[in-house]
């Protein structure tokens, strides 16, 4: 194989890594947003979309390093807005929809448990950008699961309401979080790269830490012998469209159009 | 204070001081720590921004208004945003602190000290408009993400937290 062959697999394998991670946060971050004005109360509202302004933050500047590695003429908004669905690699749990209050913070605290883990790893990456974004992202998302755990553990400990509905959602939203640790082809690429983390080593460490939450948040640990799959393949499930639709429609409507 | 550890020449100085974080108006870019590198090269002056969270819409307008200020002096600004190393709170420098406090921000804690006082545990935060230490966690999140909303319990004026980042 050619030396030239090589780097060109290896950049696609690196674009789709990236984007591996970085949909996630596009994902969640618009998913958030959608609860701007609509937050229970003040304070969580204004929470809800502070964090996904972070995700967002971080978003951009993954995808401004995947355009840069891309070898088009991308920008930052092209990868964010004008992708078809089957290309967006973002895990289903984030997809899922602001049901309740429960659900959006049992959504945000089994994604937190694992996006702090990740970027834990991926701080020492020897790929600068990376490690970079990272290592800012650290400082944000532990902020993010202080915030979702202390919620779980609210409302789980709460009153009767309260933990029936966190229980609804954390019996709901269990099924989305093997997928995680579900190594892509990018991602094995890039491990064997040294670049990309193995996900699935750190699974064990992720379930005794959400496992430890729920029983002081006085809930049942799910013990679902089912699990859903397919979001990081790009297959979705019935939500992702709605979302695609919302985030790209100016863009679809107007190309190019901006603030 | 590690602005020093930042490169900024020093015929800059008075023009970088003019522009402000436009969320903390009385801070200027240069009390923040935002500026990690300033230098001019062939009538050319490079600038690096760090921004202070990944998702800071005051990053895009900062930016602007750099090369806005070096363009009405006759000079090209451009503007890098780099992410490395992370801006740290350590970065304020005192005279920023001190602006902080006036303006009615209190200004971040210790590292320990702020978890505790964030998780609700001990009353640190001391209220920008009495100085008493009788305050409360009213929100973790404040009106931005660099920000939590607190409450004095003596004078019972609500106030902004500059949340400590390491």
């Amino acid at each position: 194989m050619n030396k030239e062959l090589t780097d060109s697999r290896l950049l696609g394998n690196l674009y789709n890594y990236i984007l591996t991670i970085a949909d996630n946060s596009l994902i969640l971050a618009q998913r958030l947003g959608e609860l701007c004005g609509h937050g229970p109360s003040l304070e969580t509202d204004i929470a809800l979309t502070n964090i996904s302004l972070d995700l967002l933050g971080q978003t951009r500047s993954y995808y401004q390093y995947a355009a840069k590695i891309s070898g088009e003429s991308k920008t930052e908004d092209d990868i964010a807005f004008l992708r078809i669905e089957r290309e967006y690699k973002n895990c289903l749990l984030v997809e899922q929809p602001n049901t309740h209050f429960g659900y959006v913070i049992g959504r945000q605290f089994l994604f937190d448990v694992y996006h702090l883990m990740l970027m834990e790893k991926l701080q020492n990456s020897p790929d600068e950008n990376l490690a970079a974004i990272a290592k800012k992202g650290i400082k944000e998302v532990s902020y993010h699961k202080r915030f979702s755990s202390d919620w779980v553990k609210r409302l789980g400990d709460g009153t009767e309401e309260s933990n029936t509905k966190m229980q609804e959602a954390i019996d709901d939203l269990w099924r989305y979080t093997d997928e995680l640790f579900l190594m892509t082809e990018a991602e094995n690429a890039m491990v064997k790269e040294s670049i990309g983390i193995d996900v699935s080593s750190f699974k064990v460490k992720y379930y005794k830490e959400v496992s430890e939450v729920l029983k002081e948040a006085t809930l049942i640990i799910p013990e679902n012998k089912y699990f859903a799959k397919g979001g990081k393949e790009g297959v979705h499930t019935e939500h992702m469209g709605y979302i695609l639709a919302d985030l790209q429609y100016m863009q679809r409507t107007y190309p190019n159009m901006s603030w | 204070m590690l602005t020093e550890a930042a490169h900024i020449e020093k015929h800059l100085i008075p023009v970088l001081k003019t522009v402000s974080d436009p969320e903390i108006p009385v801070l200027s870019v240069l009390d923040l720590g935002v500026i990690r590198e300033a230098i001019e090269e062939n009538g050319i002056v490079h600038i690096k921004l760090t921004p202070t969270y990944s998702g800071c819409p005051a990053m895009d307008v900062i930016g602007d208004d750099l090369k806005k200020a070096f363009s009405e002096i006759g000079k090209k600004a451009e503007v890098e945003l780099i992410l490395s190393p992370a801006w740290s709170t350590d970065w304020i420098s005192e005279e920023g602190l001190k602006k902080m406090e006036e303006y009615g921000i209190a200004r971040p804690l210790s590292e320990t000290a702020d978890k505790d006082v964030l998780l609700g545990e001990k009353k640190l935060v001391k209220c920008p408009q009495c100085g008493s230490t009788n305050t409360h966690l009213v929100s973790q999140f404040g009106s931005t993400a660099c920000k939590a909303l607190f409450k004095c319990d003596d004078c019972q004026e609500p106030f902004d937290y500059f949340k400590c980042l390491k």
